[in-house]
C-alpha cells in the first residue's frame, strides 16, 4: 500500500486560498451601503437576466461574487434556511444574523473539507425596522464572517472600493446619491468602462417584504 | 453537491424539484401529515363558514364573514378567513378552521419561495393546481368529517383581468366566470348572487353587491355572523386587480355594510 505524501496544514490552508482568491479576483464587485431608510446593493453586472442579488426574506437580501453555480447553490440554501425558520416559527425570527452564520459555517466546512474550495464571496444584509440599524455581513471563501458598518463591498476589488468608499462615505445619502457615490468608486477603481449595473434595495420604508429590484430606467435616473 | 453534505446550519438535501417548499418540509420530515384515524366524527373543531369572491371591472372582489362555529356553539366572533395567498391573489377558506388556516400559510409560502428562487411568480392558473393539489392530499381527512374547501381569486398579468377559482373536497379545480362562494351559507350567498350579478359591475357596486350577498347568507343560515354593529365586528374584504392584493379599510366596510343592513329594516 502507497502512503500519501504528507502535506503540512499551514501548506494545504495556503494552497487553498490562494486557488479561491484567484478565482474571486476575476469576479466583478458588488457593493452594499446604507441610504436613509434602506440598504442600497450594486454590482457590475453584464446580464439583464442572470442576477447576482436576490431576495432571501422579508428585511434580508444576498449577494455573491465569484463562481456562478456555487454562490447559486448558496442562495437557494439560504432561501431555504428562511422560509424554513418564518413558516416553523415566525416572520420576525428570521434574522440576517443566523443566516450569514449558516453561511459561514457551510463554507467554512467546504474550504477545509472538499477536494477544493469554493471561489465565492457572500454579502447578507438587512434593514432594521422601527429604529433598529442596518447590518452588513461579508463571508468569504473560507468562511470568516465580517460584520461591516455603513458599507461593505465583495469581489477581486473588494479592498480597493473599501478603502475608496471609506474616504467618501461619511453617512447615509439619498438613494440616488448612494448610487452615484458607488458608482463613482466603481469606474475610479477600475479604470474602465462599467459592462452595465445591477442594484436593489432592501426598502425600510416598505411593508412586510422590503426586497426590491432597481430598473434598468431607475438606475439610469439615479446619474442625472 | 457538496452544500447538501456540509450542512453546517443549512437545509440539507435537494428535494425534487427544486422549487417545492413542501417538499423541502417532507424531505426533512416536517410536512403536516394529513392523515386520522377514528370514527366519523370523533374529532370536533372549529368550522369557518361562508366566504365568497365575485368579478368586477377591475379584478376581483373577496369577501369572507367573521365568525366559526363548533356545532351549534359560536367558537369564535372575529376569525379571518380572507388571505393575501401572494402580491396578486387572495385565497378564503371554509370547512376546518385549524386545518385550513395551516393549508394557507403552507400555500403563501410555497408561492414567495416559489417565486424568490426562480425570479418570477407562478401563473394564476399555477397557483390554483397547486392548492387543488394541496386540497386533495387532504382527503384522508375528509372521511374523519374535517373538510376544507378553498376559494382562489387573483389577477392574472398576463391576460390582465381578474380570475376565480372554487374547489371541492376532493380536489377539483374550477374556473368561475362571475362569482363562487363556499362555505355553511355558500348556496344563500350565490342564490342572491345569481340575482344581483352584473357583467359591468364598478369597485363601489362590486363592494356593495358582494357584501349584501354575505349578509343574504347570514339571514338564511344560522352559522354565518353577519355585520355585527354592536361589537363593531364587519367582514374582511379584499380586491385583487392591477395594482395587486390590498385590504379594503375597516371603515369603508362599515359604511356599505351598514347601509346594506338599512336596506333591510
Amino acid at each position: 500500500m502507497s502512503m500519501p505524501f504528507y502535506v503540512p496544514p499551514e501548506q494545504l490552508v495556503k494552497d487553498r486560498a490562494e486557488y479561491a482568491r484567484k478565482g474571486i479576483a476575476r469576479g466583478r464587485s458588488i457593493v452594499g451601503m446604507e441610504y436613509v431608510g434602506g440598504v442600497l446593493l450594486l454590482a457590475e453586472n453584464p446580464s439583464r437576466t442572470l442576477y447576482k442579488i436576490s431576495e432571501i426574506y422579508d428585511r434580508i437580501a444576498f449577494a455573491g461574487v465569484g463562481k456562478y453555480n456555487e454562490f447559486e447553490a448558496l442562495r437557494v440554501a439560504g432561501i431555504r434556511h428562511a422560509d424554513l425558520k418564518g413558516y416553523l416559527y415566525g416572520r420576525p425570527d428570521v434574522a440576517a444574523r443566523g443566516l450569514a452564520n449558516a453561511f459561514s459555517q457551510t463554507l467554512g466546512n467546504i474550504f477545509t473539507h472538499e477536494i477544493k474550495p469554493y471561489e465565492v464571496e457572500i454579502l447578507v444584509a438587512e434593514v432594521g425596522v422601527n429604529g433598529e440599524s442596518n447590518r452588513l455581513f461579508k463571508v468569504t471563501y473560507d468562511g470568516t464572517l465580517y460584520d461591516e458598518l455603513g458599507f461593505c463591498a465583495i469581489g477581486g476589488q473588494a479592498d480597493l472600493l473599501t478603502s475608496t468608499l471609506a474616504e467618501r462615505y461619511q453617512e447615509p445619502g439619498s438613494l440616488n446619491a448612494t448610487i452615484q457615490m458607488v458608482a463613482e468608486a466603481f469606474a475610479q477603481v477600475e479604470q474602465r468602462q462599467i459592462d452595465g449595473w445591477e442594484a436593489a434595495v432592501l426598502d425600510g420604508t416598505s411593508e412586510r417584504r422590503t426586497f426590491r429590484r432597481l430598473t434598468q430606467e431607475e438606475i439610469a435616473a439615479a446619474f442625472t | 453537491m457538496s452544500v447538501d453534505r456540509f450542512t453546517g446550519g443549512l437545509p440539507a438535501g435537494a428535494p425534487s424539484p427544486g422549487t417545492s417548499f413542501t417538499d423541502l418540509l417532507r424531505s426533512l420530515d416536517l410536512a403536516p401529515e394529513w392523515k386520522g384515524s377514528g370514527p366519523e366524527g370523533a374529532v370536533q373543531a372549529p368550522e369557518g363558514t361562508t366566504v365568497l369572491a365575485l368579478r368586477y371591472s377591475d379584478g376581483v372582489v373577496m369577501v369572507g364573514d367573521r365568525q366559526a362555529t363548533e356545532g351549534h356553539l359560536v367558537a369564535h366572533r372575529r376569525i379571518q378567513k380572507v388571505f393575501a395567498a401572494d402580491g396578486y391573489s387572495a385565497v378564503a377558506i371554509s370547512g376546518t378552521a385549524g386545518l385550513a388556516i395551516e393549508m394557507v400559510r403552507l400555500f403563501q409560502t410555497e408561492l414567495e419561495h416559489y417565486e424568490k428562487l426562480e425570479g418570477t411568480r407562478l401563473s394564476l392558473d399555477g397557483k390554483a393546481t397547486y392548492l387543488a393539489r394541496m386540497v386533495r392530499s387532504q382527503l384522508p381527512m375528509v372521511f374523519q368529517g374535517l373538510v376544507v374547501v378553498p376559494l382562489f381569486a387573483g389577477f392574472d398579468e398576463a391576460t390582465q383581468e381578474g380570475r376565480l377559482y372554487t374547489f371541492d373536497v376532493v380536489g377539483g379545480r374550477y374556473e368561475e366566470q362571475d362569482f363562487g362562494a363556499t362555505g355553511s351559507g355558500g348556496r344563500d350567498a350565490k342564490s342572491f348572487l345569481r340575482g344581483a350579478y352584473r357583467d359591468d359591475l364598478d369597485e363601489s357596486a362590486a363592494l356593495d353587491v358582494a357584501l349584501r350577498a354575505l349578509i343574504a347568507a347570514s339571514e338564511e343560515d344560522t352559522a354565518t355572523g353577519g355585520p355585527d354593529i354592536q361589537r363593531g365586528i364587519f367582514p374582511n374584504v379584499v380586491t385583487v386587480t392591477a395594482v395587486g392584493y390590498s385590504e379594503v379599510p375597516g371603515e369603508q366596510v362599515a359604511a356599505i355594510s351598514s347601509a346594506a343592513l338599512e336596506g333591510l329594516r
